[in-house]
């Protein structure tokens, strides 16, 4: 028997909107793992990770965390142990980034001083200045920033599991690389497990342990990087075609 | 102008002021916890809009004339002219808190949700703050309107600048009619614009 998964997905569907969305889905997340969930814009990516977090239903199978099942949890306290990194920001409007990245501290009443200084630790993590950026609304960033403190937010009260969707998809490349060797190095020190959505390869093959790759709801093999590179599915080799693409500015762009 | 009538003027706003602050207080401590109920529930929504919006329709001289020889709540005086009044301003107050309430965008509230917040807690710290632009605005309606209707309660007795509008009519005397009719309008714009500027100043961007 292996060490008790953080999560646990177990065929698991998903409908919504009378549409089966996601279909008998199973899949393990231990400490330490990095799942990257990939696949094509409408796949199902962001509806996986709204069923973990309970805010969308499944129509069978379950998701249990920590060795327990879903249901057998308090939503509320279930969800301040997962840090959510929402496609998109998802930021309060009406709060400055400060408030913000310290609301899950807040609601678990860490006292004020704490909560100032893990938002500072945060925020100069994520590459935001909190004397310049603290005290901005989101309405007062960029789509790249406002990213930046999504993923400040989610890593707040430190929980044990995180939900990353697209979080590095607004950023330029520089920063983009740069968090994504932040977040690498943040996994060889904190043992988190972290399902991650992205859509492209090379970030799937960089951060991932092991790859999910999610095709019209279902999934089509979930494999190390190292065997993904391998993957005869139909599914992976349209991915991988795209990593060989390598268009030069020196050559004719391809004819459509 | 002569200091007794100018010290009449003084007081009577001042008593006008009184019956629309008590008016708002209550209409407000009314609509605004039936807004957050309502904004749950969209069969009673319809319901008490439906009604409330019927009370509206109702002209405020018939209503103050239904409501006098009721007992408890009717009777010569301010108490019927404040419930008269309270249902006028209800309506502004309550529509205006569900539409701000309603109004909060869904991914930010899906994200409230995400985040571990407990029902209460999305009501109080997201979906209200985000609602008060709304709700400052409901109120500026209601304050103007209550300004304005409270004239007419002097009819049964309920004081305030309407006192010379009454005396003013009954005497055909145009000065008394101006003397509760200019410090009311003035109160309105006054209310007006700083309930606006209070709007303005509340919006997020
Ligand atoms: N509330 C809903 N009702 C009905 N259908 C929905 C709903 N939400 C999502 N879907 C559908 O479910 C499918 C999966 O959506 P999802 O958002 O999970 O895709 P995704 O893989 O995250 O895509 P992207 O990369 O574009 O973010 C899509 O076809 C979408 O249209
Ligand atoms: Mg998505």
């Amino acid at each position: 028997m292996p060490a008790t998964a953080v999560v646990d997905i177990r065929h698991l569907s998903c409908a919504l909107g009378g549409r089966s969305v996601l279909r008998d889905i199973s899949l393990r997340v231990e400490e330490g793992e990095t799942v990257v969930l990939l696949g094509r814009s409408g796949s199902g990516k962001t509806t996986l990770l709204k069923v973990v977090n309970g805010l969308a239903t499944p129509s069978a199978g379950e998701v249990w965390f920590e060795g327990r099942p879903a249901e057998g949890w308090d939503p509320i306290q279930l969800r301040r142990r997962m840090g959510y990194v929402i496609q998109d920001a998802g930021l309060f409007p009406h709060w400055t980034v400060a408030d913000n990245v310290g609301l899950v501290p807040r609601l678990e009443s860490w006292p004020p001083q704490k909560v100032a200084e893990r938002v500072e630790f945060l925020l100069n993590a994520v590459g935001l200045a909190p004397a310049e950026f603290g005290a901005r609304y989101p309405r007062q960033l960029s789509g790249g920033q406002k990213q930046r403190v999504g993923i400040a937010r989610a890593l707040a009260a430190d929980p044990p599991l995180l939900l990353l969707d697209e979080p590095f998809a607004a950023l330029d490349p520089i920063t983009r690389f740069e968090l994504q060797r932040q977040f690498l190095a943040l996994r060889r020190t904190v043992r988190k497990a972290a399902l991650f959505v992205t859509h492209d390869v090379r970030e799937a093959l960089m951060m991932a342990t092991r790859v999910a790759l999610l095709r019209d709801g279902a999934l089509d093999l979930v494999l190390t990087p190292a065997e993904f590179l391998a993957a005869r599915t139909a599914e992976a080799k349209a991915f991988l075609a795209s990593l060989e693409e390598n268009w030069r500015p020196d050559e004719q762009p391809p004819r459509i | 102008m002569n200091s007794r009538l100018a010290s009449e003027i003084f007081s009577l706003t001042l008593e006008h002021l009184e019956l629309v602050l008590i008016t708002l207080a209550i209409a407000a401590a009314v609509a605004i916890p039936a807004a957050v109920l309502l904004a749950r529930h969209a069969a009673a929504r319809r319901w008490v809009l439906g009604f409330a919006n019927i009370a509206q329709t109702i002209p405020s001289l018939a209503l103050f004339g239904f409501l006098l020889p009721l007992p408890f709540i009717g009777g010569i005086g301010k108490r019927t002219a404040i419930i008269a009044l309270c249902l006028y301003a209800l309506l502004p107050i309550l529509r205006n808190t569900l539409t701000g309430i309603r109004g909060v965008d869904a991914a930010v509230r899906e994200s409230a949700v995400a985040m571990g917040m407990t029902r209460r807690q999305i009501l109080w710290l997201v979906e209200l703050p985000l609602a008060v632009p709304s709700i400052v605005a409901g109120l500026r309606i209601a304050a103007v309107t209550t300004i304005g209707t409270a004239t007419i309660a002097a009819f049964i007795g309920a004081g305030g600048l309407g006192v010379f509008i009454v005396r003013g009519i009954a005497m055909m005397d145009k000065p008394q009619i101006l003397a509760g009719a200019v410090p009311a309008a003035a109160m309105a714009l006054v209310a007006d614009e700083a309930l606006e500027w209070i709007e303005r100043r509340l919006s997020p961007a």
